[in-house]
């Protein structure tokens, strides 16, 4: 999103949704995951909508949807890439929207190659370092960001999520464009060429969805669209899990860019996060790579603040200002020791140099390389792919922190992984010291959460925590203050960037619990005379203003927690402003410029949000403008005009360096500047688009613990007929530590179990309410049964696909144990934000139990010999 | 002394608390559940469960679906049903009834008949004439000023007459405790002006609560509504006065048969025949003197 | 409006219906009943051994009152003596076990808070306040031969109570929602008001000498052929609704009830006037009416248990309403 788009946050709010003419949920069990704010949903389809949901299960939220659509794990590019070319080749597009919002119109370079070229390939491909090079993406006569191009990649990155930050970077604005969309090099015709692959036909082929199915959403979709119609599209990890994942999302902010719905009320589109904060924790990241507010991480090869803040930056739209937002953090970080003479301390930030992401360094762990690990609110042992593999890797620790409410699989793992049953793991000799810290919950401490709409919402201590259980602010800001007492005094130069850290948060009671507040304060930034700041527009780059992270400024303005404002619903508009604050700038619905024509009047009087407003001279509506305020329809950017200035009064897409959306990324992503499908690392098909099977991007590892099933044309590629998708239930909690412990839920799904459809119950002999052994490379674990028609065996290539789903809720400890269904994900990754496929991957499955100790194992060794698997380290496909 | 039999009146909602004995009551609140959009998120059995400190009800494996609590009782007041059927909602389109794959030795046809998945959460349903209150002999069940029915848990003596007598199964003993325990239709927070636990945590509003004659009137706009749109299965159940139990306090739109949900098609309160079994038991008494005089009639002793 | 389209769910558990194999499936109409997962519509009765114990000690203790008195006016001293104090014995003891049912045994009293004619269980607790002590001074008095005023109070109070005593438990069973029970409403009180006197009359049979136990035989043999008569009544009656008396437990404990019932008839007929013939007749008439007790209650148990039972009735009902006035 952050690529198309500009910002990598959800582009609408759930409460907008109500206002939708059709809303599309894909790639997310919405009611099930998101029960409150799935009421808008309800809401609409109360309005009239058409509520259609995508997934290969007929899940709870089908229950309540007009349409539901089972399609094949894995193969959503091919549908979504079907819409588009549906679209094109029937001239359905909203013109005006897209002649004017969207890059449609711009050339392309002339060396830019097409899949369609190369066979599933872009142009650029280096098959030696299997990357691409993607200096031939560009627009035409535009330099692109030089060295730092590659990097910028990382900037889309968020863990467990597709959100990234912003767009590409570019070196200008592009001189080229055919405002007629005919020219065979503009954006527009490539498009058209790109998807000319993806008709229905191919549809029906790839997903197994009937062609009249899918003709049928193309239909109500189309209707969806236009001045006086918008349509949305709700996604979450049914997306983002794949190992072309951000491609997906792409997919769909194509046709949202097509069908003119971003930007307008109803429309958008939303990405369902995860966590209560797993927002907050991108914006503010606990990524190796980013640096708050999506800033890029430092990369040996910016030498200086000049030239990291050089090719990171872009001199026209937003992003132009970046040395604002940089420097400013570097006065939040450093304080008074932050100079202008020192760079401001630019020099005490790390370097990138390798991957460190966490499962690269779960295998170095396994290689004795880390050799400790703070876990804080992470249950990697039964959350995280392969769990298998985690277990086994932390067991190579020195030492283990694990701050967590109860005791975790991943903090109970050395007395009863299921690795001890088997015997690969003795206790005695797991040299790991496993340190068990209480946590604090959210009601013991204060704090605020981001929530999926980007809306940050304070909550108070209600109760003190108990015993020695403690925030993670106080582990935090103590272990910083006792780690710099400790080294007080020293004069080592590796020690400076620590000692001369501004670390001075008040603290308070009895515990010394840090002033959350104060945090908050930080991060919202204050100026020279140390007064809060309005927002980031206040923010300078001479080093007089202090700011944590420059999208959350103005969270603290007026010296008001803006975050813990709770004016009630009834008493102010449906966009609720004065509830808890938004970034940017409490902006809730992005991008809203977009609602109005180019001259600045609502497409319509049924889909008015944010209009201009000719007497007051300024931006006027529902919502605070994404836009300068008092920037006139039409205003021209004047030659060599920079950051916002360079973007005229009729191009929405502020943060993006020519204004506009990117039907065509240039730049920004490592796999592709259109989405393509590819084949998932684990299928029993054949890639029916291209030659290439596989993303040639996707991070796999080669692993004795991380062997891959076979693929469709591979030896052995039929002893995993079957396709696998994971999921959550409303009842459990991801890695079921706040879940399982409690009966209240326990006993609501009280057992692990596997959901196949009647079809596959009567090939495998699978009886509801008994057991099944699920079986891939990995490992096999066991689940009960519920055969249901809710599960469909589907007609892909002209063969009969069958699809098992597991919940991945459990593992060893609490109220309700059982198998996890991560010890049979493998570990491959999308190579843009390094998300697992975990959506899909191949399996067996039979009747019964699974052995247990030893016995195991010789199964698991029994398949891997049929598959042609032995020996370690597993084979490696060829891609 | 309570007698709660109440007659038959002529029309609108009726009025047991007054019936009851209270005077210038609040008006008569109760729910309205929606099946038709519930999505099945339990969130009403747990926030029952965490406003009540209802207690665990078995941890145990049932396969009903999602359903593995089973139905109400003494530990569960709100339970949520999972259907799935072999049937189509006309307006719904549900992509695994489309009829595929050559190969399958399945039914295709089955899946041609369409697929529903209904959900709904049941509830005590706060009758008019309530049988568990009718006929419990301590007054531990009452009726509240609300028009609810609700266990004092202080008198309760655990005499279990109530558990057969209610018509929808609802109320039941809590083994480890010996008293009965049922919906309060949480009356510590309708006296404190809150709505009830399960309604607030619903977020569909599948669960509506509210004064009984507005929501009467809802539920009939929306059964209508339903019925324009394409969904001819939606009725109202326990929406009448004239029904077994002279209308519920808390009503239901379902898209099947009650019996699909476990709720009897047609309930009655046994007490209606109350009048009829006290005749009956009074003829058998007679009999029985007659009897006996009969026994002893002709010669005395032999 | 039931037709295939909405054919009964199939839920998710595959129960062989739906593997017929291509083509073959079931396109009538299902007439089965519909229900949730077999789930019982209603619930059980938590009532354990001790309910039907206590009704057939009431039963037996009323029946036993008015025989007392019935000897009493007829001069059967021995037979009034003995049975008063049998009536009195079994009065207490149903008490005892009523109590003993109780979740909260530690609140018998709080039945006696409230008067509710709504309430048979409370009716015939404030009944058996009265009863109770009526019967005991009755024993009392006559045993120690004290008070002749009070005693013969108490003796009237006692037989005066005792008719409903032994009656007001059917109305328990009956004024449930149980389709055994309630359906049964119009015979349940005939079935206890027999069971009385063919228990008392039994209890009579075995306690009263031989010259005196003519009215018990009489009573034990019409009690025993009245049960069987009202039961076997009751059950054509009820039809459908009667399967849960004939089948399970209920079903075979009522046949063992029936056969005793019967055979102690014949004996009580036939050799009733001996000391070992009234013995063996008392023996089986008693037990006969106490399996009864049993019988019954199992069979409303099982008739909870089947949501059919309910179901079906009802389905029944609301098609017999429909045919009477059909719908708009
Ligand atoms: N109750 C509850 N709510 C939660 C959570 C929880 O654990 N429990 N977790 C929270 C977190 S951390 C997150 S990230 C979100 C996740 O929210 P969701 O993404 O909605 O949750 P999932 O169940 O992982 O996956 C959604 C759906 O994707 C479908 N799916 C699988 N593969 C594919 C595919 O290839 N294409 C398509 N179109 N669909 C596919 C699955 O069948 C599943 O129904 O939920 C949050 N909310
Ligand atoms: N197969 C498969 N695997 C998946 C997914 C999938 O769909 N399929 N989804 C993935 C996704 S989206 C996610 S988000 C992950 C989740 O995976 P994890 O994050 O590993 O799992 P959780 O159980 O959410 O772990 C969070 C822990 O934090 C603790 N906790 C809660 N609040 C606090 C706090 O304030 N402080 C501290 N210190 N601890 C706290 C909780 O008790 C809990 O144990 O799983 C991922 N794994
Ligand atoms: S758990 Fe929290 S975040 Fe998730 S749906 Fe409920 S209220 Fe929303
Ligand atoms: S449903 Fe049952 S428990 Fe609830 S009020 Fe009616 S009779 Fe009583
Ligand atoms: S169990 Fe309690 S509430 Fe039920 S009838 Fe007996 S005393 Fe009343
Ligand atoms: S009203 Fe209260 S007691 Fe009744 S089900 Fe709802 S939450 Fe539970
Ligand atoms: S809370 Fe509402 S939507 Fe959720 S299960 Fe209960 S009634 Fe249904
Ligand atoms: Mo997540």
């Amino acid at each position: 999103m952050g690529t198309s788009f500009g910002r990598g946050g959800a582009t609408t709010f759930q409460q907008d949704l109500q206002n939708s003419d059709c809303i599309v949920i894909m790639g997310s069990n919405m009611a099930e995951c998101h029960p409150v704010g799935f009421q808008w949903v309800m809401e609409a389809k109360l309005r009239g909508a058409t509520i259609i949901h995508v997934d290969p299960r007929f899940t709870r939220t089908s229950a309540v949807a007009d349409l539901h659509v089972p399609l094949r794990a894995g193969s959503d590019i091919v549908f979504l890439g079907g819409i588009v070319n549906y679209i094109l080749s029937n001239g359905r597009e909203f013109r005006e929207y897209v002649e004017r919002y969207t890059n449609a119109p711009t050339i392309v370079a002339d060396e830019f190659q097409d899949t369609e070229d190369l066979d599933g390939l872009f142009s650029g491909w280096d098959d030696e370092r299997r990357t691409y090079d993607t200096s031939t993406w560009m627009y035409k006569d535009v330099a692109g960001i030089g060295a730092a191009a590659g990097e910028r990649e990382h900037t889309e990155t968020s863990t467990g999520h597709d959100l990234g930050s912003h767009g590409g970077g570019l070196g200008g604005r592009p001189p080229h464009r055919d405002m007629t969309l005919q020219d065979p090099r503009c954006v527009f015709q490539l498009l058209k060429k790109h998807y000319s692959r993806y008709t229905p036909e191919m549809v029906e082929e790839a997903c197994g969805v009937p062609r009249e199915m899918f003709l049928r959403v193309a239909e109500v979709l189309c209707d969806s669209s236009g001045p006086e119609r918008t349509g949305a599209f709700c996604y979450a990890v049914g997306w983002t899990q794949h190992t072309v994942g951000v491609q997906y999302i792409r997919t769909a902010a194509i046709i949202q860019q097509l069908l003119g719905n971003i930007g307008r009320p109803g429309g958008g589109i939303l990405a369902l996060r995860g966590h209560t904060s797993i927002q907050g924790s991108t914006d503010i990241p606990t990524l190796y790579d980013l640096l708050p507010g999506y800033l890029p991480m430092a990369h040996p090869e910016n030498t200086d603040l000049g030239s990291y803040i050089a090719s990171n930056s872009s001199r026209t739209g937003y992003w132009g200002n970046m040395d604002k937002y940089a420097v400013s953090l570097l006065k939040a970080y450093w304080g008074d020791a932050a100079t202008a003479e020192n760079d401001f301390c630019y020099d005490y930030l790390p370097r990138i140099n390798a991957d460190h992401s966490a499962y690269q360094s779960v295998l170095d762990m396994m290689e004795g390389k880390v050799k400790g690990y703070l876990l804080i609110g992470e249950n990697p042992a039964v959350g995280s792919s392969n769990a298998r593999l985690h277990r086994l890797a932390m067991a190579n620790l020195d030492w283990l922190v694990v701050r967590d409410f109860v005791e975790i699989e991943s903090a109970s793992f050395w007395y009863n992984a299921p690795e001890i049953e088997t015997g690969e793991l003795k206790t005695e000799e797991i040299p790991t010291e496993v340190f068990m810290m209480p946590a604090a919950a959210h009601t013991e401490k204060d704090g605020s959460f981001t929530n999926t709409q980007r809306l940050l919402q304070w909550h108070h201590t209600a109760i003190e925590p108990p015993g020695d259980a403690r925030s993670d602010l106080w582990f935090a800001y103590h272990l910083g203050r006792i780690i710099r007492e400790k080294l007080a005094g020293s004069t080592d130069e590796r020690d400076r960037p620590i000692l001369d850290l501004a670390w001075d948060y008040p603290t308070e009671g009895a515990i010394a619990e840090p002033d959350a507040h104060m945090v908050l304060r930080e991060i919202s930034g204050w100026d020279a005379q140390n007064r809060a700041v309005t927002g980031y527009t206040a923010l300078k780059a001479d080093g007089s203003t202090t700011c944590g992270c420059w999208i959350y400024s103005g969270s603290f303005a007026d010296e008001v927690n803006q975050t813990a404002r709770r004016k009630p619903g009834q008493d102010q508009t449906w966009v609720a402003p004065e509830w808890g604050w938004a970034w940017p700038a409490n902006r809730r619905l992005l991008y809203n410029r977009a609602s109005a024509r180019p001259d600045g009047s609502p497409w319509s009087e049924r889909k008015r949000y944010v209009w201009w407003n000719a007497d007051q001279e300024k931006w006027t509506g529902h919502d605070v403008p994404d836009f300068v305020a008092d920037k006139a329809p039409d205003y021209r950017a004047p030659e060599g005009a920079k950051c916002e200035d360079a973007i005229n009064g009729d191009e929405p897409f502020v943060m993006q360096a020519d204004g506009v959306a990117w039907l065509y990324a240039p730049a920004g992503l490592k796999d592709g500047p259109f989405p393509t499908h590819y084949e998932p690392q684990e299928t029993p098909f054949h890639n029916p688009l291209y030659g290439q099977e596989h993303n040639p991007l996707r991070q796999t590892y080669r692993h004795r613990f991380n062997a891959y099933n076979p693929s469709d044309g591979q030896v052995g590629s039929g002893v995993f007929p079957y396709v696998f998708t994971t999921y959550r239930v409303t009842e459990h909690h991801t890695a079921g530590g706040m879940s399982r412990t409690l009966p209240v839920l326990s006993e609501l799904q009280p057992e692990m179990f596997c959901e196949v459809s009647p079809e596959l119950a009567f090939e495998r002999s699978l009886e509801h309410n008994g057991w099944a052994t699920i079986i891939t490379s990995r490992t096999a674990i066991e689940a009960r049964v519920i055969v249901t028609d809710r599960l469909t065996p589907l007609l892909v290539q002209g063969r009969t696909l069958h699809q098992v789903g597991l919940p991945y809720h459990w593992g060893t400890n609490g109220i309700t144990t059982g198998d996890s269904a991560n010890d049979l994900v493998p570990l491959a990754l999308d190579p843009n934000v390094h998300i697992q496929e975990s959506k899909a991957a191949t399996c067996d499955i039979r009747p019964g139990r699974r052995p247990r100790g030893p016995a195991l194992l010789a199964l698991v060794e029994a398949y891997r010999r049929r598959a042609g698997l032995e020996g370690a380290p597993a084979r490696q496909d060829a891609t | 002394m309570s007698v709660t039999m109440p007659p038959p009146q002529p029309s609108g909602v009726r009025d047991p608390a007054a019936l009851s004995g209270w005077a210038g009551h609040p008006e008569r609140v109760g729910f309205f559940t929606d099946t038709s959009i519930c999505i099945g998120c339990k969130a009403c059995e747990v926030a029952c469960k965490e406003w009540n400190d209802v207690p665990e009800d078995g941890i145990n494996w049932l396969g009903q679906s999602y359903d593995h609590t089973g139905e109400l009782g003494a530990s569960t007041w709100r339970h949520v049903a999972f259907i799935e059927q072999r049937a189509r909602i006309p307006a719904q389109e549900a992509g695994v009834d489309a009829p595929l794959i050559e190969d399958v030795p399945l039914t295709q046809l089955e899946r041609e008949q369409g697929f529903r998945w209904l959900m709904s959460s049941d509830v005590c349903k706060h009758c008019t004439s309530a049988a568990c209150l009718d006929v419990c002999p301590t007054g531990a069940l009452f009726r509240t000023e609300f028009g609810t029915v609700v266990v004092q848990e202080d008198v309760c003596n655990g005499c279990g007459y109530c558990v057969p007598a209610c018509p929808f199964g609802v109320i039941d003993q809590r083994k480890s405790d010996g008293r009965v325990w049922k919906c309060t239709l949480c009356y510590d927070r309708l006296r404190g002006g809150f709505e009830p636990a399960c309604a607030q945590a619903c977020p569909t509003q599948s669960i509506q609560f509210g004064p009984l004659d507005e929501l009467r009137l809802k539920a009939d706009d929306r059964v209508h509504r339903l019925h324009d749109e394409g969904v001819p299965q939606a009725r109202l159940y326990g929406h009448d006065d004239d029904d077994g139990v002279g209308g519920f306090g808390a009503f239901f739109l379902l898209l099947d048969d009650p019996e699909v949900y476990r709720l009897p098609p047609d309930p009655v309160v046994p007490t209606r025949d109350l009048k009829e079994m006290w005749t009956t038991a009074a003829k058998a008494a007679a009999t029985l003197i007659a009897a006996t005089a009969l026994a002893f009639a002709g010669r005395r002793a032999r | 409006m039931s037709t295939t389209q909405e054919r009964p769910g199939l839920v998710a558990g595959m129960d062989g219906r739906r593997r017929t194999g291509k083509g073959e499936h079931a396109l009538v109409p299902d007439v089965e009943v519909r229900t949730y997962y077999d789930r019982p519509v209603l619930k059980q009765p938590t009532w354990k051994h001790w309910i039907p114990e206590y009704l057939f000690l009431g039963g037996l203790s009323a029946g036993s009152s008015l025989l007392a008195f019935g000897a009493t006016l007829t001069g059967r001293r021995t037979l009034a003596r003995r049975a008063r104090i049998a009536a009195v014995g079994a009065i207490g003891a149903g008490t005892a076990a009523l109590i003993a049912d109780l979740g909260r045994p530690a609140r018998a009293a709080n039945m006696l808070r409230v008067a509710k004619v709504t309430s048979p269980l409370n009716v015939g607790s404030w009944l058996l306040t009265f009863y109770a002590p009526a019967a005991g001074v009755a024993a009392a008095a006559d045993v120690f031969g004290v008070l002749p005023g009070v005693r013969t109070a108490a003796q009237v109070g006692a037989a005066v109570l005792a008719p409903g005593v032994a009656t007001y438990t059917a109305v328990v069973f009956a004024d449930t929602s149980l389709p055994a029970w309630h359906g049964a409403r119009r015979e349940l009180p005939f079935l206890f008001a027999a069971g009385a006197g063919a228990s008392a009359g039994a209890l009579g049979l075995l306690l009263a000498p031989a010259e005196e136990n003519g009215p018990a035989r009489r009573w034990a043999v019409a009690g025993a052929l009245g049960e069987v008569a009202v039961s076997s009544l009751m059950e054509r009656r009820l039809g459908e609704q009667g399967e849960p008396y004939r089948h399970g437990r209920a079903g075979w404990i009522s046949k063992v009830a029936n056969a005793c019932a019967l055979a102690g008839a014949a004996v009580g007929l036939r050799r009733g006037g001996r000391r070992g013939g009234a013995l063996l007749a008392g023996a089986l008439v008693f037990t006969g009416s106490l399996l009864e007790r049993y019988a019954v209650m199992e069979a409303g148990k099982q008739s909870a248990a089947e949501p059919k039972y309910v179901v079906k009735a009802q389905r029944e009902r609301l098609a017999e309403r429909e045919r009477e006035a059909p719908p708009a």
